[in-house]
This record gives C-alpha cells, structure tokens and sequence, in this order.
C-alpha cells in the first residue's frame, strides 16, 4: 500500500486518498471486464463465419436502426459529463437532472437491443440456430447486461445523492459509474464495428 | 493553486465534453456512411472503419474517461490501459489466427 501511495504521489490527505485509490482499483477492474469483453470478442470474430446454413450478419443487420442506438448511448456518454461537471460545482439539482436525461437514454438503447432481439427470435433466428448467432447473441448481450447493470447502479446514486446530498462518498462512486459508463461506450464502438458494419460488408 | 486546475482538467470541462461529443459524432457517422452509401470497395471500407474505430476509441480515451500523462495517477491509469490494450491485442489476435490456420489445416475453404 506504501508503495502504491508514493507511486500516486500521495502523502498527506488520507480522505481525498481513500476516493482516487477507489477510483483507481474500479479502473483495474474496468481494464479486467476489457479482457472479458475481448473473450467474447475472439470468439465472435472465430464463429460468425458458421451460419449453419442460416442467416448471416448481411440478413438481419439494420444499420439506421443501429446508428439510432449508437446516438443513443453517445449522447447519454455526454449527458453523464454533464452529471459530473454539476457533481465537481455542487449542483445537487444538476446532478440529478443529468443523470435522470442520462439514464432515459440508456433505458432507450437497451429497449432497442431487447426489441432487436426479440424480432431476431420471433422470425426464428435465435441464439441456439448456428455458431454465428450464439457469439451474436452472447457478445452483443453482455454489453446490454452491462449496460443494464449501469442503469441500476445509475438509480442507486439518484437515490443516494437525493438521501445523502452530494458528499465525498457519493462523488467517487459517480466517478466510477462514469468510468464504468464512458467504457461502455467504448466496448459499443468495437460492437458496431467488427459486429454490425463488418457484418454487412 | 495549479493542483486545483489540474484538477478540473482531469475532470472534463462543457468544452471538453462537447469537443469529444462533436468529433465522436463524425467518427460515428463516417463509418456508417463508408458502409451504407456502397460507394466504396469493401476492401477499402473495412480498412476505414476499423482505423475510424481506434481514432473514435482514443478521442473517448482523452474526452470522456480523461486519460493523461500529467501526473503519477493519469500515467497509472493510462499504462495498465495499453498494458490490457496489448493483451487483448494477443488475446484476440492470436485466437483469430490460430483458428483460422486451424481451419485451413482442415481443408476447409475460408471465404
């Protein structure tokens, strides 16, 4: 612990200490979920040549329909900046407000993905049909369930901060969420990419 | 104090967030355009849209997550970054490769 305390630079301030270290171990977390995140990744980039005889990405892909829940989750990425640029000035109404704007647009990407993905299985095109749709499925999924995680963790910290007020507690949990949400945006840029535009290439 | 502004730097500013929002929108919508219009061979769209991804992903890295090399924590942050960032690289590079020689090895024809 001494160690990594003169590696940040740290010497004194044992209460600011205690919420950068946190940050700092969540972003040693987040660098872990990339590693899963690329897992799933590998396995997509090896299977979705496997159709199985069914559809391939070219067959079920609809790009404006992605590209809105791209704009989706990107304005919702800014809309947290927001939250926290009203978290460093004290604006517990601010803070608020932004995150409730932040959490419609994450509530709407993910009610786009479960629409997505309730057409693909009602035409018969599930996850259990070939090796392509269950890396799919799996790859795309667990960026919603992340996505989703985030949104809980997003009302949690509404509640949080309308109880507690904008205390040191509540702001480095916000710089988690904040980290844990930019990053899944980041992991989206990767999806859209390899799985939705290579896919219909 | 100088730390106080370091501070609000690492932090995001309107600016910064509207900087990066405004350039992700166009590294957004150049892909999909590349993809969509059909006007490029698709040779040259998939080279397009996976270096626009890594341009769009380092623009995310400074403007929204603050990654920097100003002080010990921002180095901190931003090495065990390109030290995972490698990792993937092998994880999913190799995986690719080595699947596919498998599959060549097999006779099966890779399209």
């Amino acid at each position: 612990m001494t160690s990594l305390n003169q590696a940040l630079g740290h010497d004194g301030h044992a209460h600011h200490d205690s919420g950068e270290q946190k940050v700092l171990g969540f972003w040693f977390y987040l660098m872990t979920d990339c590693i899963l995140f690329a897992t799933a990744f590998a396995s997509y980039a090896v299977l979705y040549r496997n159709t199985a005889g069914g559809v391939s990405g070219k067959d079920i892909f609809e790009l404006p329909y992605v590209l809105l829940e791209t704009a989706a989750l990107l304005l919702s990425s800014i809309t947290y900046g927001f939250a926290m640029i009203a978290g460093h000035q004290g604006h517990k109404r601010g803070v608020l407000a932004w995150l409730a704007v932040t959490f419609l647009f994450g509530a709407a990407f993910i009610g786009m993905e479960v629409n997505e993905f309730h057409h693909l299985i009602a035409e018969g095109n599930g996850p259990n049909v070939s090796a392509f749709l269950s890396s799919f499925f799996g790859l795309v999924g667990l960026h919603g369930l992340h996505v989703t995680a985030g949104l809980l963790w997003m009302a949690v910290m509404m509640f949080e901060v309308i109880k507690t007020g904008l205390t040191g507690r509540a702001l480095t949990r916000l710089n988690c969420l904040s980290l844990f949400w930019h990053f899944l945006d980041i992991v989206w840029i990767c999806v859209f990419t390899v799985v939705y535009l290579k896919g219909v290439l | 104090m100088s730390h106080a502004h370091e501070h609000a730097a690492d932090h995001g500013s309107v600016k910064s967030y509207l900087v990066g929002f405004a350039l992700s929108v166009v590294l957004t919508a150049i892909p999909f355009w590349m993809v969509m219009s059909g006007n490029f061979t698709r040779q040259a769209a998939t080279v397009g849209i996976f270096v626009l991804a890594v341009v769009q992903i380092l623009v995310h890295l400074k403007y929204f997550l603050h990654l920097h090399l100003r002080d010990a924590q921002g180095k901190l942050n931003t090495f065990s970054f390109i030290f995972t960032a490698m990792i993937i690289v092998m994880l999913v590079g190799l995986s690719v490769w080595i699947i596919t020689s498998a599959d060549v090895l097999m006779m099966r024809a890779v399209e």
